[in-house]
């Protein structure tokens, strides 16, 4: 009896993410992979076979577009850990009780707005006729309206704005999990400062900083609408590729083949940054 | 703080020539967090090579003395001086005082060798001397196998010796311990009390050691301070704390006693006679640095073991001499703890008193419900004007 509603009560809990993992992820991947490897050789007319991926790489701008898009989406991972750090570090080891609470809070609340109003947001600021380009006219500093958008730099800074929370979050919670002790005693060993950062304070982050970045480098590979939204048509993002074949050209194949080698991608990068690092997930992402 | 000559603590003037012979001075040290006087005025000298504790209820400062000593904090006044520098403004990775933190403070993603290596790295030691100085260190805690493995398959015991010997590797001047048996649990704690003595025995490095546990100060120390909010209310060998406490407070902290307060009824200066405030009358012993004069508030203090318990149908009444106080009652209950057994008698006043008994396990033995008489001489019932 009892036996029995254990299990019932196991099954319960069970269904709906059973339920959310078959359906959600595990059905649209495959159909995706089958999808992707189908090509069109006359209307409704479709063969099984790899043409999709060879196009992929028989196609520079395609590949380039992807690698950017890595590259780029290291390099906000790189500047959303160099800054995030030292805010998640005052938050848990420097702030007094009270404000830790504020000062989470108020990093969380740029996540009530959506990210849409967020870029809009960037854009008022950004624009020829925007705030900062007006300003500047207005005190003299430049001659004539500046446009501060659609560039690559533009992009990567609305990126990190977006993501760094993201970043944030995990590193707080390692950071706060680590005894203040643990710090002094590096000092009263005989540590200085960056001695004291690099030997204890960081491999002890470690499986923060890792699944921080793997969540920021994640997210930020598969954004769509800041980079968009910032970078115009210049930004050549990888997502917007697979946004043009699904509709744009109506060439559904090409862009689930597009789909599969993003994911394909990013789990080669966070692969080969766990190997680097020596953490695996479940040190990391399971345990913060 | 008395002032009394008997404690060399207190004369500035006497440790200043002397001041190589000590490993650590603190002359007049206080800190004040916001309004709260956390150590006020503290002085203190340890000898080279003693094992000296602070002893004292939490939140008496004594954890704020060893922070400001270990540089954490720094103090608003006075000079704390390491063999017979002042170091208040080196900070804290330079001082040559090493500490245990409560929870030991080991690096957890580091092995043994690594938490042991740390320092000397720190310190620029070439690769090929840290490897031989941790493996000696090793050695003399007795734990040379354990170099590879990880902090968490350690036990207890072996955890403290690790953080022991990570900052002993070092040849601190002075090895701050703060509390760390704390965490253990009984029979580790008492095997580690033993073994920290010969540790410091074994090292000849002098030990501060900060503790609110009093059984601990007492069986390890050289030498004990008693510090109460703030302040040392008495610094002295443990058997100098503990039978004759220059203050009310040591009297009450160090050591059980049973305690009552009273009024002086009489006075010569040193022998006196008190009714409690439940009505008894008691005679006693002025202790302390303050007069007791006729009529003072008085509280009085009677270690347990200074009791002898008698059944009344022995008949050994003639044995009770006039300077002897003599009270009867019933045994309200046996605390049996071996050899350390005790009874609780309630009295005609209605005090509770404990006393020491001898319980063998024969019929003689002593009972709940057993009339008894208790008595003590007058030299052991210690007086204190409150």
């Amino acid at each position: 009896m009892q036996k029995d509603i254990r299990r019932l009560s196991l099954i319960l809990l069970f269904t709906p993410f059973a339920l959310w993992i078959v359906l959600l992820i595990i059905l649209p991947h495959i159909g995706m992979v089958i999808l992707s490897l189908r090509e069109k050789v006359a209307p409704r007319v479709y063969e099984y076979g790899l043409a999709n991926y060879i196009d992929f790489i028989n196609e520079p701008i395609y590949w380039n577009t992807l690698l950017r898009t890595g590259m780029m989406s290291l390099l906000v991972t790189t500047l959303a850990l160099l800054i995030g750090f030292p805010i998640a570090y005052y938050i848990a080891k420097i702030a007094g009780n009270r404000t830790r609470g504020a000062l989470f809070l108020l990093c969380l609340i740029p996540l009530w707005v959506s990210d849409l109003i967020r870029a809009f947001g960037w854009i008022l600021l950004l624009r020829e006729t925007g705030v900062v380009s007006s300003t500047l006219v207005w005190a003299g500093i430049i001659n004539q309206p500046i446009e501060f958008l659609y560039n690559d730099v533009t992009v990567v800074v609305g990126l990190v704005y977006t993501v760094i929370l993201f970043m944030i979050v995990p590193l707080v919670s390692t950071l706060d999990g680590m005894d203040n002790s643990m710090i002094e005693a590096g000092y009263n060993l005989g540590g200085n400062g960056p001695t004291v950062l690099r030997r204890i304070i960081i491999p002890y982050a470690m499986p923060g900083i890792v699944a921080g970045c793997i969540v920021v480098f994640m997210l930020t590979a598969g954004s769509y609408l800041t980079p968009i939204l910032l970078g115009g048509k210049n930004s050549s993002w990888f997502t917007e590729q697979i946004y043009d074949q699904f509709i744009t050209r109506y060439n559904w194949e090409s862009g689930a083949a597009f789909g599969f080698l993003l994911l394909a991608f990013t789990s080669i990068v966070v692969w080969l940054g766990l190997k680097l690092s020596g953490q695996t997930l479940s040190t990391t992402v399971a345990k913060s | 703080m008395s002032g009394a000559p008997s404690f060399p603590v207190n004369c500035v003037a006497q440790h200043m020539e002397t001041t190589a012979e000590y490993d650590l001075e603190c002359i007049s040290v206080s800190k004040k967090f916001g309004t709260v006087q956390a150590v006020d005025d503290v002085s203190l000298t340890i000898p080279k090579g003693s094992f000296f504790s602070i002893l004292g209820p939490s939140g008496c400062g004594k954890t704020t003395l060893m922070r400001m000593i270990a540089g954490f904090e720094h103090p608003n006044s006075g000079d704390i001086r390491i063999k017979g520098k002042s170091v208040v403004n080196t900070p804290p990775n330079k001082r040559n005082v090493k500490m245990v933190f409560q929870h030991l403070a080991l690096f957890p993603m580091m092995n043994v060798f690594e938490n042991i290596a740390y320092g000397l790295r720190c310190g620029g030691v070439p690769a090929s001397e840290i490897e031989t100085r941790v493996k000696d260190v090793l050695e003399r805690i007795a734990l040379p196998d354990v170099a590879n493995r990880e902090i968490h398959q350690l036990s207890g015991g072996q955890k403290q010796r690790i953080a022991i010997a990570r900052c002993m590797v070092l040849k601190p001047d002075v090895l701050l311990l703060d509390e760390p048996l704390g965490a253990l649990d009984l029979k580790l704690r008492e095997a580690m009390k033993i073994e920290l003595k010969l540790l410091q025995h074994q090292f000849e490095t002098t030990f501060l050691y900060i503790t609110h546990d009093q059984s601990e100060a007492l069986v390890m120390s050289d030498n004990v301070a008693v510090m109460n909010s703030g302040k040392f209310e008495q610094i002295g060998t443990p058997q100098n704390l503990y039978h004759d406490p220059a203050t009310a407070f040591v009297a009450g902290f160090v050591g059980d006693t049973n305690r009552w307060a009273g009024k002086a009824t009489s006075s010569n200066g040193s022998v006196i006679k008190l009714e409690t405030d439940t009505g008894r009358q008691v005679s006693g012993a002025a202790r302390g640095t303050g007069k007791i004069s006729q009529g003072d508030k008085v509280t009085a203090f009677v270690r347990p073991e200074h009791i002898t318990a008698e059944k009344l149908d022995k008949k050994s009444r003639a044995q009770t001499a006039a300077a002897k106080n003599v009270i009867s009652g019933t045994v309200e209950s046996l605390l049996f703890n071996g050899a350390n057994s005790r009874v609780l008698v309630r009295d005609q006043s209605g005090d509770l008193v404990e006393a020491e008994v001898v319980l063998t396990g024969g019929s003689q033995d002593m009972k709940p419900g057993d009339d008894v008489t208790l008595n003590w001489a007058a030299q052991q019932t210690m007086c204190f004007v409150t």
